[in-house]
């Protein structure tokens, strides 16, 4: 077999795969040149980790939209980035009263409750009207025709929000409980960020319980299978779209709660990096897989925060952390490259062609 | 014979006179406008004199450029709005405080030729790209607060470009000082976002603190618009500076503030940022991890005499103190533009105006000893117009809470 793989080989293959050495090796010499040096304690690599973990749950909550919309849809849903930004942003005018009003401080929880239920509805509501209004009418268009309609869908979004509710700074009110954090010898946790994690991996596993459990998931995942059959098996395939974008809606609400929970700040080009990120963590993770895109979340924030130090610190390299996209994006390649699908992808050219 | 001969010469001695002192009909020299090398701009009996802005009016930064902007247009309303028997008419662009921004903004406004003078831009990143078209379109472009080093370095500046706001060299051997002398640390450590502003003063920083014996452990840098900064705070940490100064913008700021005393290690660094954050804004941003950090910024206090009546014709017309630093620079770069405006001016018989682009340009260059808000102006030959006085400002809890700028200076050079 390995013989036959050899015979495959083209020279783009080879200089493909030389390259993705290449990558392999500057990331690997680099890693034990910083950790020669022992410049950093364990302490700082424990919270560069976590901090890598926090952002990466954040980033996998978004994945998993752009993930469910593929698998049903075969299209990526580029306004996701704006479903992400409008549930935060509508919920802030809620947040930004109660806060004024004093009853973040004096019940944070149910301020915190109260603010991702108002986020979630929001980002379910945006993702649910962007799907009745830009991409049901071009069903049955050729591939690319969607593609830039979300595109188109995302600015529309992001600049409507801008306008009409003004450009100026807005900044969340501070949810005093989760400053706090609780010691386990010399590595501190904040609650935030534990609270972060819990949060997504909850969601998580209740949406992979949906999908593998209910009615409705396995309505969901016989659609992505195969549609036509789907129909013809009497499900609704219209009504299974519209929960699917809900689903992503609502995940991706409650993933900008999460995230202006750690950063404070939202503006309405907020959406437009992280939505780029959690894309590139679907894809890397396989796209159209859930667990998929979970890992690929993860994997993506870990190497985002602790990429700069590792790799490029021991090369020597000057400010390392202006190239952190350019490290987590060449990482995304190394993955690709040996790996085509994503690391749980499937050959789509041999099962859903 | 003789009697004729005598009435000829008598008739010729009238004529004579007559001629000679007949009413002189008044001969018109005929008008010729001026000439200029850039061209001339013909402002008709009724045409207003077009000042154009090119300012941040919008998001994260919309206090720098609106706080500029109001400088502008109250020295507007100190001239009665009007300028030459002519209204004065103020308009402009939004430039985002972003390379994209301003190259947008300038491509706008070099298309239109009634303006004469452009006030802007507010980040230097801005006029480092809409500068070219600026200067192409004859402009005549004072900036209250580009503060990029080197925008008035000889060999790139732009033909036509002036400002009164301070040249960084001064800010950040200010802060450097201030770090070393008054604070008495040792090791610092910088951050910049990439922006010729940020990068320009956190290398004069870094500089400087070296020259004075300190040690700068870690020299960073970030995007404008990264939100995690806990990785690159966490680096710097490792490297135990006892100062950190991120002379950057409010949105990153206020992140880097409000992130930096959560990361291990850096609990008890001071942090310092610069005029770039000088703004209620940033305190919304950075919350209450800002009380007692400080701030380097134009020294109010050294300011002339005008200023204190500057500050109550503010109060009247916004009924609120100045958003930001940049104020009363922008007030003399307008008035300086109104008085080059007045000694350039060549008027016609019809009632026009004929202004000289390059005369504009000269007229404001040669500008010495000029009486304005901050100080006495006198522009270089490399267009630093400002009489520069720098001054370290302390945050406190009072500032937080009611989101505006310090009052008093907590250092002064």
């Amino acid at each position: 077999m390995l013989r036959q793989r050899l015979k495959r080989l083209e020279l783009t293959d080879i200089f493909i795969y030389l390259l993705g050495t290449l990558i392999l090796g500057v990331a690997i010499i680099g890693s034990i040149a910083t950790l020669a040096a022992g410049k950093y304690a364990i302490r700082a690599w424990f919270d560069l980790v976590v901090f890598g973990i926090t952002l990466g749950s954040i980033y996998a909550l978004i994945a998993l939209g752009y993930t469910l919309v593929y698998g049903i849809l075969r299209m990526i849903n580029f306004a996701h980035s704006e479903v992400f930004m409008s549930g935060p942003y509508v919920a802030y005018f809620f947040a930004d009263a109660m806060g004024k009003a004093g009853f973040v401080d004096q019940n944070p929880v149910l301020a915190l409750i109260l603010i991702f239920l108002i986020a979630m509805t929001s980002s379910t509501l945006i993702a649910i009207l962007v799907e009745r209004v830009a991409y049901r009418p071009l069903r049955h268009a050729p591939r690319l025709v969607p593609l830039i309609t979300a595109i188109g869908a995302s600015f529309f979004l992001q600049y409507t929000f801008f306008r009409l509710f003004g450009s100026n700074l807005k900044v969340y009110p501070e949810f005093k409980f989760l400053s706090a954090s609780i010691a386990f010898g010399e590595f501190k946790l904040t609650y935030l960020q534990i609270f972060v994690v819990v949060v997504a991996i909850i969601l998580m596993l209740a949406l992979h319980q949906f999908t593998q459990r209910t009615r409705v998931g396995k309505a969901m995942r016989a659609v992505a299978a195969d549609k036509e059959t789907a129909a013809l098996m009497g499900i609704n395939v219209d009504n299974i779209i519209v929960t699917t974008f809900a689903l992503g809606g609502a995940l991706a609400g409650a993933a900008g709660v999460l995230y202006v929970l750690v950063f404070n700040q939202i503006s309405a080009f907020m959406g437009f990096v992280p939505g780029i990120k959690a894309f590139t963590a679907a894809v890397l993770g396989g796209i159209g897989n859930i667990p998929g895109a979970m890992l690929g979340g993860l994997f993506l924030g870990v190497i985002e925060s602790l990429g700069p130090t590792l790799f490029l610190d021991g090369l020597g390299i000057v400010a390392p952390y202006q190239l952190k996209d350019a490290i987590a994006f060449t990482m995304l390649v190394l993955v690709l490259i040996f790996r085509p699908a994503g690391i749980l992808g499937e050959a789509l050219t041999e099962k859903k062609a | 014979m003789s009697r004729r001969i005598l009435l000829v010469i008598a008739l010729a001695t009238v004529f004579a006179l007559a001629v000679a002192c007949a009413p002189a009909t008044p001969t018109t020299v005929p008008f010729t406008p001026p000439t200029d090398a850039l061209g001339v701009v013909k402002l008709g009996p009724s045409d207003p004199v077009h000042i154009a802005y090119m300012l941040v009016t919008a998001g994260a930064d919309a206090t720098l450029g609106i706080d500029s902007r109001r400088g502008v247009e109250l020295a507007i309303e100190a001239k009665g709005g009007k300028l030459l028997d002519r209204t004065i008419k103020f308009d402009g662009q939004d430039s985002g405080c972003g390379a994209e921004g301003g190259q947008a903004a300038a491509a706008k406004l070099a298309s239109d030729a009634t303006i004469l003078a452009v006030i802007g831009s507010s980040c230097s990143s801005e006029i480092r790209a809409g500068g070219p078209a600026l200067s192409k379109a004859g402009f005549t472009v004072i900036s209250p607060s580009n503060t990029a080093p080197d925008l008035t370095d000889p060999a790139k500046r732009f033909a036509g470009y002036f400002r009164t706001a301070h040249n960084d060299k001064v800010q950040g051997a200010v802060a450097a000082k201030f770090a070393l002398t008054q604070l008495k640390l040792k090791t610092a450590a910088t951050i910049h976002d990439g922006s010729p502003y940020a990068q320009g003063l956190a290398t004069v920083f870094a500089d400087e603190f070296k020259k004075g014996g300190g040690t700068v452990v870690a020299q960073e840098a970030v995007g404008p618009d990264d939100k995690d900064f806990k990785p690159v705070l966490t680096k710097i940490a490792a490297g135990k500076p006892e100062i950190i100064f991120y002379p950057i913008f409010v949105a990153a700021g206020g992140l880097i503030t409000s992130q930096a005393k959560t990361v291990a290690g850096l609990e008890k660094v001071a942090l310092m940022s610069a005029d770039g954050t000088f703004s209620g804004d940033f305190y919304k941003a950075a919350g209450n991890a800002a009380v007692g950090m400080y701030q380097s910024s134009p020294d109010f206090s050294a300011f002339a005499s005008g200023y204190a009546t500057f500050l109550t014709a503010h109060q009247k017309k916004y009924n609120e103190k100045p958003l930001s630093a940049f104020h009363a620079h922008a007030y003399d770069g307008a008035s300086l533009i109104f008085a080059a405006l007045e000694k350039v001016a060549v008027k016609g018989p019809d009632g026009s105006v004929y202004i000289g682009r390059q005369a504009l340009r000269d007229a404001v260059q040669k500008t010495s000893g000029f009486q304005g808000v901050t100080g006495t102006l006198t522009c270089d030959a490399n267009g630093d117009c400002a009489d520069p006085k720098i001054a370290v400002y302390q945050v406190s809890q009072d500032n937080v809470t009611k989101l505006v700028t310090p009052d008093k200076p907590f250092w002064k050079p």
